[in-house]
């Protein structure tokens, strides 16, 4: 099968649709199918063979964050050739109703066309006046996925219509057979009896992003601390780590360890050594790949009650939740799994298998069996000739 | 009195160029419709192919095999007005036959049976699929049929309203041990 896939975010910029195009088009590829992502990225950013540059996003303002998008004549002139040139069988768009490559896409494709709802926003106003607009181009789309139950209901409130939902993928066994790093574990785990009750803690994500929720694990670390001493956080990720540590006691900054960005393998190898991975998000998730790999990796998790978070831990089944922003329940709860390890073995057992599910084996093929639900009733993806407008409509355009 | 002339054709022609934009909006949507329900057909033919094939079997104990059989040939006889009806029947026959673990596993371990398991569990999971992508696409189509735009100007044609696919198409628990 001939498969485009298109990105809406700059390839250049690590992030979660990014991560998650990347791993289905390996997977494709390893099965033999062919492959194209159409991706926002700098001219000098190497890219995998399988990536086609839709030229360099400029970096607005949107849906709350700096968002860099690809918008303009230019960039719809690159998404129609690379229509043209790839001849495919389906595309895959992501993100559709984010103004960028897949929008684009979206008016100057006809054919089989997927597309992932990755996020749940809340609508916005800037999505109600364009509705119209945004209708047309939606309507093209033949299939849609959403990534939770929780982002279809969104879907399903603000657009309208229906989806199927496949949750994001994960390669369960790379994290699972991940070494543990002895200086990330806790002297319990590598099996010495330590001076005082201890335990690592793993949070990963942007310290300076509010959402992710250092801030409310922060201001729950004094009382973990003072049930055990010898506890330490591990943070990996990117951000001012002074400013994140400024609402500490003096005495206790040094029980935080900042890893600063971590490679894949050690993302893994970091989750493989944590007594228990705290994810205290509050808001603003549709999914929650980071619980699903911190389970693949055999990770106790405590995560915050978001709708989303409760879909991915089985209701509590697969992981304990705590109230969202209630930094004192969260330090209940930390001390209790630090001091209970039967309880951990049992989160770490449910964990493991609940996560195969999310395996790129499940997932991967979930998302053929949508293509191919999809092309069997249909002609092949070409350039929409009717969306070039009046040109075509007047037979002035050339063919 | 030229340039009124003009604007008022100008404007003619902005109304015309919208309507055919619709028309053509509307026709794209009865082309996805009609590839959906192509797509559904398939899912479901192939559905009650695996069914009837695992029935006739002997793999299944008598009893099971008979029910299994009846559905499954109710459902690719059915006249189009029974079809949901008799859809659903296989449905619930599919889950009443696979509804313990136990009985999937002694399917599986039979000659043949890990493929038969295989196919059936992706007909039983693609027919939901297929089935929403359908309704997706009538429920827009019926969305622009109702404005008044195409209903004044009868821009949707002859074709007919469309209508959704309603069926019971949850699928054996068994069959399928993974998240919604």
């Amino acid at each position: 099968m001939r498969i485009g896939i298109v990105c809406p975010y700059s390839w250049d910029v690590p992030g979660g649709v990014q991560f998650h195009i990347r791993d289905l088009a390996e997977y494709f590829l390893r099965l033999g199918h062919e492959v194209s992502v159409l991706a926002p990225a700098d001219d000098d950013t190497p890219l995998p063979p399988y990536v086609v540059s839709a030229g360099r996003a400029v970096p607005v303002p949107y849906n709350g964050s700096v968002a860099r998008l690809n918008f303009g004549f230019l960039s719809a002139a690159r998404v129609r050739r690379w229509l043209h040139e790839g001849a495919f069988d389906v595309i895959h768009i992501h993100e559709p109703t984010s103004p960028s490559l897949g929008l684009l896409t979206c008016w100057a494709a006809q054919g089989p066309i997927v597309a992932t709802f990755h996020t749940s926003n809340p609508r916005s106003r800037a999505m109600i006046a364009a509705y119209a607009i945004l209708q047309a181009a939606l309507e093209k789309i033949s299939a849609r996925i959403a990534v939770s139950e929780y982002a279809r209901r969104t879907l399903v409130e603000h657009l309208g219509g229906d989806a199927v939902v496949i949750p994001n993928g994960v390669d369960v066994d790379f994290f699972a057979k991940a070494e543990p790093r002895p200086e990330w574990q806790s002297d319990e785990a590598r099996g010495l009896t330590g001076k005082e009750a201890g335990g690592t803690i793993g949070f990963i994500g942007r310290i300076d992003e509010p959402r992710k929720g250092l801030p409310v694990l922060m201001r729950a670390l004094p009382e973990i601390l003072a049930a055990r001493p010898g506890a330490r956080l591990l943070v990996a990720g990117r951000g001012d780590e002074k400013e994140a540590v400024a609402s500490l006691p003096a005495g206790l900054r040094s029980r935080v360890e900042f890893l600063g960005m971590v490679s894949d393998e050690d993302k893994a190898r970091f989750l493989r050594s944590v007594d228990l991975y705290v994810a205290p998000n509050t808001g603003g998730e549709s999914f929650g790949i980071i619980l699903v790999e911190a389970m693949s990796a055999g990770a106790p998790v405590l995560a915050s009650d978001l709708d989303a978070f409760a879909q991915v831990l089985d209701q509590g089944e697969a992981g304990e939740l705590f109230p969202n922003e209630d930094a004192g329940a969260l330090a209940a709860a930390a001390v209790r799994l630090l001091g209970d390890p039967k309880r951990r073995a049992g989160l770490r057992e449910r964990g493991s298998a609940h996560v195969r599910r999310f395996d790129w084996s499940t997932v991967g093929a979930d998302i053929l069996s949508v293509y191919e639900t999809v092309t069997a009733g249909a002609a092949a993806v070409a350039a929409d000739e009717r969306a070039t407008g009046l040109r075509a409509r007047l037979g002035l355009a050339r063919d | 009195m030229t340039a009124t002339l003009i604007w008022t054709l100008a404007v003619l022609v902005a109304i015309g160029l919208y309507l055919s934009w619709t028309a053509g909006r509307l026709d794209r949507l009865h082309a996805r419709i009609d590839a959906a329900r192509a797509a559904l057909d398939a899912q479901l033919l192939r559905r009650a192919s695996v069914a009837q094939e695992l029935a006739t079997s002997g793999v299944l104990d008598p009893a099971a095999s008979i029910v299994l059989y009846e559905a499954a040939h109710g459902a690719r006889q059915a006249e189009e007005e029974h079809r949901e009806v008799a859809e659903s029947e296989l449905t619930q026959a599919l889950r009443a036959v696979f509804e313990e673990p136990a009985q999937v596993d002694a399917v599986r371990e039979a000659p043949g049976g890990e493929e038969a398991t295989r196919e059936l569990a992706e007909a039983v999971r693609r027919v939901p699929m297929a089935r929403r992508f359908h309704n997706d696409a009538v429920g827009a189509a019926r969305r622009l049929r109702e404005h008044r735009k195409v209903r004044w100007f009868r821009l949707a044609g002859h074709a007919p309203f469309p209508l959704a696919f309603e069926m019971d198409d949850e699928p054996p628990a068994a069959l399928v041990d993974r998240a919604a």
